[in-house]
């Protein structure tokens, strides 16, 4: 085996190589929605946030348009401050309502956000006014419970 | 000796080396000097090839000073032990080829290490260091393909390549048959005076040695029991000498290793 | 027999100390070696390109079988489309890095240990070091860097076949729905948190295989019997590293 042709082989080799992560990270990865080159952060508080998870995707009418890069506890005020960052090639009202969701019964929670009607666009930095909490389990089943308790005596 | 009075190239004085607790060489004083051939000679495990290893300065000696060309091989540090090693030649017992390369390759090795040549310029040297040994058709060959003589052939050119001032020889001989043997030990005597070098070789081949060296140690035992030229060994009237120049089974070299009388150890006294 | 297990833990340490005298020797002298480019091109050749064949279609028979599998499983649950995630999550996270590992270790891991283990009981190493020439940098640290180079490409390229393999079952075989099995697999699949964090592991992983093949083939005794035993070790030993390491690895990468 002569110098040169190992050389082929070896280009071919990292050629190779290459198309794999290329592949990997296009057509599995989808490094268009996952990382995105410009990006914005806004801060949402929650006073509950369920399940969810760094990383969780922030969707808007179902697309996805950013994902959660933080969560931490505020000790003022008693709840979570989550940060978005989202893709800059969208911009939102200030007046957005931003929501946990579940997506489908058992699945992953997601932040949903809902855009309202002020004129002036969210910028970096920025906290959402209005929130929706998660929805839980436990304190659903708990309320219907006490409400059927609560109308049981009246008939 | 005709040059003794010239500086001697390589000068051990009471070297000892030792495995932890384990005595290999003690109180060896020996000198080399530049045009000289010399063969070490003593039975196998006695410590030669530990002596040549002394003076590539793979090993350090224990105690003693080995000096090559006025340099104190025990305080050389990595840098100048290699540049100093750029000057030595080694040929080791079965060759040492490179075995994924050619013949060509193989002998070129040093000189690309080395010598930052161009190409036309490298293969003429190479051709004519296969030349010397006699093997320059068969450049293109794998050592694979080589009998034994024609191997060590090749190391000896590849040892030469760099024309060193100092070429050892580890066992240059064992296992050749008469004619490569023969060969070899002319190509020692007259690449040696080709390149006024010093050769020093650790052999137990004694009929051929005795033919091309202007000097012989005897070592025994970690210890140089004797020394002299070929003339003055095969005249000696030494014990040790005697037995081994004439490869007597029984002398102060014992036929029977240490151990227990027989009569003990058969009637299960001495044996556990 | 205590005093024998002492001594063979004295020994253990004795050689974990000598191997990372040798890994910096190894780092030491690497410079010199990348001055000869085409040293470590031909290791990457022997090691990298000829291992392509056994880790193309390992992968895609894994791809296979997670694919059957997988689809087995999800099923119950009625939610077969998840069979891209699966296929594809547990190939870049997990069994690309270490069923890769694993195979370069035992394909080209071996072949290093026994080649530079001749060398040394051929005394190739030995009349290198006499010319000058420091068999660390001219024959090891090629060697090494060979294979840390040449295990991320494997790593990769088996990942990517093994989620080809799944697709094939998948979508071609069984009839999930194509869309659905990329869509849904680029949704949960991350490019930092799992493509990269792969080709960390891979990575480490080529360096563990690597320093073991090039240290059990330096240090091995240079007999015939010490040689084999020293391109079983190096299998062994790859084998265990592979497994610990990926155990700290992902507890640091995928915590939480």
């Amino acid at each position: 085996m002569s110098r040169s042709t190992i050389d082929l082989w070896v280009g071919i080799f990292v050629l190779m190589g290459c198309a794999a992560i290329l592949f990997l990270a296009l057509k599995v990865g989808n490094l268009s929605a996952s990382s995105f080159a410009e990006n914005y952060t806004i801060e949402a508080n929650f006073s509950n946030i369920g399940g969810l998870k760094v990383r969780a995707p922030v969707k808007v009418a179902g697309v996805v348009v950013g994902r959660v890069t933080d969560i931490r506890y505020d000790n003022e005020r008693f709840e979570a401050v989550v940060s978005l960052t989202l893709d800059s090639r969208y911009s939102f009202p200030r007046d957005t309502i931003g929501e946990i969701l579940t997506s489908g019964l058992l699945g992953e929670q997601y932040i949903g956000l809902e855009p309202g009607g002020d004129e002036r666009a969210l910028k970096a930095g920025d906290s959402l006014k209005i929130t929706q909490s998660a929805v839980v389990l436990e304190k659903l089943i708990g309320q219907f419970l006490f409400n059927k308790a609560a109308e049981a005596p009246q008939q | 000796m005709a040059n003794s009075g010239q500086e001697a190239l390589v000068d051990l004085r009471q070297v000892r080396f030792a495995y932890g607790d384990r005595e290999i060489l003690s109180g060896i004083d020996l000198t080399v000097h530049r045009g000289q051939v010399v063969a070490i000679m003593g039975g196998s495990g006695c410590g030669k090839t530990t002596l040549l290893r002394l003076i590539g300065g793979q090993l350090k000696a224990s105690a003693g000073s080995v000096q090559v060309a006025r340099q104190d091989i025990g305080t050389l540090n990595t840098a100048q032990l290699y540049a100093l090693r750029r000057r030595m030649g080694m040929l080791f017992q079965f060759g040492a080829l490179f075995t994924d390369m050619s013949v060509f390759d193989n002998v070129a090795f040093p000189l690309r290490e080395h010598a930052r040549l161009p190409e036309s310029m490298l293969r003429d040297l190479v051709l004519m260091k296969l030349q010397a040994v006699g093997l320059r058709g068969g450049h293109a060959l794998m050592p694979t393909e080589l009998s034994g003589g024609m191997a060590r052939r090749v190391a000896l050119a590849r040892a030469i390549a760099l024309d060193p001032m100092l070429i050892m020889y580890d066992e240059p001989f064992a296992g050749l048959d008469p004619i490569s043997l023969g060969v070899i030990g002319q190509l020692i005597r007259r690449l040696n005076d080709a390149l006024g070098a010093a050769s020093i070789m650790v052999t137990h081949d004694v009929a051929e040695s005795l033919s091309i060296v202007d000097y012989v140690y005897f070592v025994s035992d970690g210890r140089i029991v004797a020394k002299g030229t070929p003339d003055e060994i095969r005249a000696s009237k030494d014990d040790f000498v005697h037995q081994f120049v004439h490869a007597e089974p029984d002398g102060p070299v014992p036929f029977h290793m240490k151990a227990a009388p027989i009569g003990e150890m058969l009637m299960g006294k001495g044996a556990r | 027999m205590i005093r024998k297990l002492g001594a063979m833990a004295i020994d253990g340490v004795w050689r974990l100390g000598f191997a990372t005298r040798f890994l910096f020797l190894l780092l030491r002298y690497s410079g010199q070696s990348f001055l000869r480019l085409h040293l470590t091109l031909r290791e990457i050749y022997f090691s990298g390109v000829l291992s392509l064949l056994i880790i193309l279609v390992s992968g895609l028979f894994v791809g296979l079988v997670l694919g059957l599998q997988g689809y087995e499983t999800l099923q119950r649950y009625g939610s077969s489309e998840a069979l891209g995630v699966l296929v594809a999550l547990s190939l870049t996270r997990e069994l690309g890095p270490v069923v890769a590992g694993l195979l370069f270790a035992s394909r080209a891991g071996s072949a290093v240990t026994a080649e530079i283990g001749l060398m040394k009981t051929t005394e190739q190493l030995k009349a290198m070091d006499m010319m000058a020439v420091n068999p660390i940098a001219r024959v090891a640290a090629p060697r090494f860097w060979g294979g840390v180079i040449s295990m991320p490409i494997l790593a990769a390229l088996f990942s990517a076949m093994g989620i080809l393999g799944g697709w094939l079952i998948g979508v071609a075989f069984i009839g999930v729905d194509d869309g659905a099995f990329w869509s849904q697999m680029q949704a949960a699949v991350d490019i930092r948190y799992d493509i990269i964090n792969g080709v960390i592991k891979s990575f480490v992983f080529g360096v563990a295989v690597s320093l073991i093949a090039v240290f059990e083939g330096y240090d091995c005794v240079p007999t015939a019997e010490g040689v084999s035993r020293a391109i079983t070790r190096t299998v062994v030993s790859s084998a265990l590293a592979i497994l610990a390491l990926d155990f700290v690895l992902t507890s640091f990468m995928f915590r939480g």
